[in-house]
């Protein structure tokens, strides 16, 4: 058999375990009851066992054939025959294994086996044990597509999969509203995220004839492809792709839904937020890095954007006052440090911090729950206080400004409320009261049923998003 | 002639006009039973026209022994690549709805009433001539009104509207035929239709009996008056053949503002059924928008969404029906929790409302994709804001979903959970869902051989209509529909 061969079909395993796992739950879901938490474990650790080793063989067989770039192609999914102009679908699926993607699968793999074993006992009993699962499973199925995916189309399907997963699995503990709410803002923040990813998809279609990224990166082994691309389009779709990974990484205006997500299980909150699903924005803008470096102003905003983004959290983080908050905020700094790295055209250094920033906040966020009783069986060992609060009366003006504003997280939310969501419900909501009036006109005086008045407030519109 | 192997469409026709007729005073069980019978048969009879129109290798077939030749002008009934997969959607739509249809609600939802709708309706899907068809299309409002007046409802809302539409459609099409003797200016009799077109689709700002309807009639007579979506089959036979270009862009452009303001209604709705109203009017205009685009991708796009649209929102509908049925009417501006007292339901709920957004897996998901392809192609300002209503609509069904499902504890006692009949309505909805979602690529290209037909049957009214005028392409032609003049 032919290292080819081997490539191919370990490469073909990396998909289908996953994809398999959807099916499984997806299946007992719809014929039988919930599956026991036994079989849900064992489904699960098979599904990512068999992922690990197999994306494991890809890797060695790379490292063995000096083949860098290996494409597993399934051929098209869906395609529609030319007309007379030349207009065509297809829907192309075609996944590779290169250095950008290889190193990020086999993280993956072995960030969610871990947090997998770790969320076995940790849910153990708990209401929602086979929702956590199925979710999960719906998760590693979409992490996986998205990042060994060859074309704009098949990187889109797996991208959505990642956000409808997370939002639900915010919404986890569903018996109460703030986590409800805050599944909710976290959708609506993905949803803006990938209307802008799927101008941008279209945009590449139209001026590359197709979604394939070796079209619009340019052919060869990333990172060494050059994109042929004109500095113009790049920027366009470059700043349309930011958007798409701003959404989806938590970069400013978006951050604040990171700490909002953090209402969900310390399990999803380690593995989704902590280290794989806040650095797919990341992962994003590196598999473009080719394009970015065809656009200075483009690179200028990644930059930009980074930098913002890292003052931010590194200002923020310093007033939270409970560990999950406190730790999706510097996980911010960290991400927009890797944005600033990606606009610099540092690849392989971003590329490394992703990996060591992932395990690195997995394991904090993981060890959260405990840490009160670490420290309190810290300081009992010691038989003293451990980093004694420091009372201080002299702070400067700039200091109380800067807690107040950490404090308060920026108000970006707030002023995104104010400024673009209560505006538009007020809009939407006054055609409401419009039409009513007329159609209570329209029936008549004893049938009309007029409607209440909507919301206008900022809180309501929050509330209602 | 080409005919089918048997008289299927009469049959599917018939199977619920005598089961109407045999439920009609049965005791309520036994009227049930028939109800579904003829459902189930008039479905069987659609899958196997459809399966028979395949096999024959034609693009349309006339039903074999010609049983309804003496009508003037011949057998009117025909079922072509465009309506084959349409009339068992709607059988099975009809037959979904009466089978979820508790027993407890048997009194307010009348069995008689649906099997008469649905012999209608499926008349309807299967004939072409716009006389036969405008007939059909105005028997079809018969029963909503009725039901309306049963309820103790007001019915001005929907006679008005109706009305309109039936007044502008018979108008329209006189003066079409009035035009085509040399009578009359070409124009205007093209210009009613398309107004009529436009009220039976619900397009701004005449969309305002949907929401009515749904808010006074029963929520299945409404589910089953709109999710067939016979506005836009109206459309696609009597304004696409061989209507002008500024016909199709008015529809194009008011389908296109209905997606856009019914996604921002269906986002700040309080009302459960109302806010069903609105997302299926956005979704409904979708199919409409590509159709009226008469580009390649974008029709087949719409014909795709039509299927996508058509399971999902009814299986959405059936959903938020099932859950009405024992909580009463929902509010959407708190939250009820009642995920927990029907699992079931709440999945079912989640996953037809993300596969009417074109969530990926989902049926809608690749007809979409397609659709907005179409949409750029002709105007990229269009895709957009297409997608900018695909994403409203996203925001409004998790919000729907999280406001239904979540958000407390349930605290009732009684077992609200799916009955059999319930479970197998899920099951048969989400198998379709999910395996249209897996294996897209048939019902795509099923799809691309009408719309590349219809394209056809467009160009060759174009040249007819405009004989002296350089004789162009079907691509051509699409092209300058967007193209300012």
């Amino acid at each position: 058999m032919s290292w080819d061969t081997v490539l191919a079909t370990a490469g073909l395993v990396v998909v289908i375990a996953p994809s398999l796992l959807v099916l499984a739950f997806c299946a007992t879901a719809l014929f039988t009851r919930q599956p026991s938490e036994r079989l849900s474990a064992r489904l699960t650790q098979a599904a990512v066992l068999a992922g690990l080793l197999a994306s494991s063989l890809v890797l060695f067989g790379m490292l063995t054939t000096g083949n860098r770039n290996v494409i597993v192609e399934l051929g098209e999914w869906v395609s529609l025959h030319p007309d007379e102009t030349g207009e065509a679908y297809h829907f192309h699926l075609k996944f590779v294994f290169d250095r950008l993607s290889v190193p990020f699968v086999l993280l993956t793999f072995i960030l969610v086996g871990t947090v997998g074993a770790f969320a076995n006992n940790y849910l153990h009993r708990e209401k929602g044990y086979g929702r956590f699962f199925a979710l999960y499973s719906l998760f590693l199925l979409g992490m996986v597509t998205a990042i060994l995916a060859g074309t704009v189309e098949t990187l889109f399907l797996g991208w959505e999969l990642v956000g409808l997963s997370s939002a639900l699995l915010v919404a986890f503990f569903h018996d109460r509203t703030a986590p409800v709410q805050n599944g909710q803002r976290v959708w609506t923040v993905y949803r803006v995220a990938d209307a802008a990813f799927l101008i941008a998809a279209i945009a590449m279609h139209q001026l590359v004839g197709g979604g394939d990224f070796a079209a619009l990166t340019g052919e060869g082994a990333w990172p060494y492809a050059q994109a042929s691309i004109a500095p113009g389009p790049a920027l366009a779709i470059g700043l349309l792709l930011l958007i798409a990974a701003a959404g989806k990484s938590a970069l400013f205006p978006f951050c604040e839904w990171l700490p909002r997500a953090m209402e969900g299980p310390t399990p999803s909150s380690a593995v989704f937020y902590g280290a794989l699903s806040v650095h797919l924005g990341a992962y994003l803008l590196l598999r473009v890095s080719p394009l970015i470096q065809q656009s200075v102003p483009l690179a200028a905003s990644i930059i930009a954007l980074g930098a913002i983004t890292a003052v931010y959290g590194a200002v923020v983080t310093r007033a939270q006052t409970d560990i999950k908050s406190a730790l999706a905020f510097a996980s911010l700094t960290q991400v927009g440090l890797i944005t600033i790295e990606i606009g610099l055209g540092w690849q392989y250094l971003a590329l490394i911090h992703i990996l060591g920033h992932a395990s690195f906040r997995t394991l904090q966020l993981l060890r959260a729950p405990s840490v009160l009783q670490d420290h309190q069986s810290l300081e009992n060992a010691l038989g003293g206080r451990l980093n004694a609060p420091k009372h201080r009366s002299d702070r400067s003006r700039l200091s109380r400004v800067l807690y107040r504003f950490a404090h308060r997280r920026g108000q970006l939310d707030g002023t995104m409320d104010r400024y673009l969501v209560t505006p538009l419900l007020s809009l939407f909501s006054g055609c409401q009261q419009l039409e009513s009036r007329w159609l209570g006109w329209l029936a008549g005086p004893e049938n009309g049923a007029p409607l209440d008045a909507l919301p206008k407030t900022t809180a309501e519109a929050s509330d209602l998003l | 002639m080409i005919e089918l192997h048997f008289p299927l469409l009469e049959l599917a026709i018939l199977a619920p006009l005598v089961g109407a007729i045999l439920a009609h005073g049965a005791a309520p069980d036994r009227a049930r039973r028939i109800a579904l019978t003829a459902s189930a048969l008039s479905l069987t009879c659609g899958l196997v026209a459809w399966f028979d129109l395949a096999s024959i290798r034609s693009f349309e077939a006339h039903d074999r022994w010609t049983l309804l030749s003496w009508l003037p002008g011949g057998d009117p009934l025909v079922i072509d690549e465009l309506s084959a997969p349409l009339i068992p959607l709607a059988s099975l739509q009809f037959l979904l709805v009466i089978l979820a249809t508790l027993r407890t609600k048997a009194s307010r939802f009348s069995l008689t009433g649906a099997l008469i709708s649905e012999a209608v309706v499926i008349a309807t899907l299967a004939t072409r001539e716009p006389w036969v068809l405008a007939t059909l299309l105005t028997l079809g409002t018969i029963p909503p009104t009725l039901e309306l007046i049963r309820r103790g409802q007001t019915p001005r809302v929907f006679v008005a509207h109706m009305g309109l539409f039936v007044l502008l459609l018979f108008s329209g099409l006189a003066i079409r035929q009035l035009a085509a003797a040399g009578s009359l200016p070409h124009g205007i009799g093209e210009a009613f239709v398309t107004l009529a077109v436009l009220i039976r689709c619900g397009g701004f700002p005449l969309h305002g009996w949907i929401p009515d309807l749904f808010q006074r009639a029963s929520f299945g007579s409404s589910i089953l008056f709109m999710t067939p979506l016979l506005g836009a089959y109206a459309a696609l036979r009597l304004v696409l053949p061989d209507s002008p270009d500024w016909a199709l862009r008015t529809i194009a452009t008011v389908s296109m503002l209905t997606a856009l303001y019914s996604a921002g209604l269906a986002l700040v709705e309080r009302d459960a059924r109302r806010f069903y109203a609105h997302l299926l009017l956005s979704q409904a205009s979708l199919v409409l928008l590509g159709m009226e685009l008469a580009t390649l991708l974008g029709m087949t796009g719409a014909l795709c969404v039509w299927l996508s649209v058509g399971l999902a929102m009814s299986g959405f509908g059936l959903t938020l029906r099932c859950v009405e049925s024992r909580v009463g009417r929902l509010a959407l501006d708190r939250f009820n929790g009642l995920h927990d007292a029907v699992p079931t339901l709440a999945g079912l709920f989640l996953l037809t409302g993300l596969a009417s957004i074109g969530f990926p897996g989902t049926i809608g998901f690749i007809a979409l994709e397609i659709l907005i392809e179409g949409a750029v192609h002709s105007a990229p300002a269009i895709g957009v804001m297409l997608l900018i209503a695909t994403a409203l609509n996203g925001i409004a069904v998790m919000r729907a979903y999280f406001r239904v499902f979540t958000g407390k504890v349930h605290s009732g006692t009684i077992n609200l959970k799916a009955s059999p009949p319930e479970r197998v309505a899920v099951l048969i909805l989400s198998l379709l869902i999910l395996g249209g979602g897996i294996f897209p690529q048939p019902g795509v290209a099923s799809r691309e051989h009408a719309a590349r037909a219809l394209l056809e049957h467009r160009q060759s009214g174009a040249k007819a209509a405009l004989p002296d005028r350089e004789t162009t392409s079907t691509a051509t032609i699409n092209r300058t529909i967007f193209t300012p003049r």
